[in-house]
């Protein structure tokens, strides 16, 4: 099955993305096809490189680099979103004059459009959060 | 925006936008009315719903000065010319607010909760906010 993944809600406050990540995995695993995971709201925190979690504890984020990386995954962070939010990528850094980027390897600063496409191209849109 | 337009391929399915908080407080109001107003750009089949506080998004006379907060109020009333017309309110959530339908900026359609499942049900894609 083609799916597309919603993640609502910032890392660590919310399990939510944590429940997203084991889905995505496990979806995977079984030989379904993730056409893309869509961060919104407070889930775009899940996309800074800089965030320095206890050692003990999962880094949300490296996680989902790492599962980009292994099955090249879409991961998009909604650009409305990420602009409030300070979530910004180089050329979004450069355009309004900010002294630094902060996204992480493996995810991209797109429109909610790509939110809309996922919804018409998946055969199930599955959301995560409130 | 435009290349995303174009990548719809021509499908068309039914968008329900299920909006069931009060516009202030927390954020999701707003964002979700974001969602909408790019998703009319994708000519897709969609419908709003207003459930539990939600109702409340809808309401006439919203004032914000006291919160600093932006009234993005005034924008459910252009979702007209986006061609959204299908606005949906459960009866339940806005009679325990006592609310009527004359308390709303925008024409709605007023749904008994069995009434939104069922809609709910005839949907392709439901986002929830």
């Amino acid at each position: 099955m083609k799916l597309a993944v919603l993640v609502n809600e910032g890392p660590y406050t919310h399990q939510a993305s944590d429940t997203a990540y084991q889905f995505t995995k496990a979806a995977l695993e079984k030989g379904h096809e993730i056409f893309r995971v869509f961060f919104y709201h407070d889930g775009v925190n899940n996309g800074t490189r800089l965030m320095v979690p206890p050692s003990d504890d999962r880094n949300i984020q490296k996680r989902w680099t790492e599962l980009a990386e292994k099955h090249k995954l879409d991961l998009v962070l909604c650009i409305a979103a990420a602009q409030r939010r300070g979530l910004l990528d180089d050329s979004e850094a450069e355009r309004h004059g900010k002294d630094a980027s902060n996204i992480a390897p493996g995810f991209r600063i797109s429109g909610l459009g790509q939110l809309i496409e996922a919804g018409i191209q998946a055969d199930r849109l599955v959301t995560f959060g409130d | 925006m435009t290349d995303d337009i174009m990548e719809g391929g021509g499908k068309i399915k039914k968008f329900l936008y299920v909006n069931r908080r009060a516009p202030y407080g927390t954020i999701y109001a707003l964002e979700s009315l974001e969602v909408v107003l790019i998703a009319a750009a994708f000519e897709q089949d969609v419908s709003l719903a207003f459930i539990d506080d939600g109702v409340y998004e809808i309401v006439k006379g919203q004032d914000t000065k006291g919160t600093e907060m932006k009234n993005f109020s005034p924008t459910y009333r252009a979702l007209e010319g986006y061609d959204v017309e299908k606005l949906y309110v459960e009866k339940e959530s806005m009679e325990a607010r006592g609310l009527t339908e004359k308390d709303f900026l925008v024409p709605v359609q007023v749904l008994t909760a069995g009434e939104m499942a069922d809609l709910m049900e005839s949907q392709d894609v439901v986002l929830s906010f």
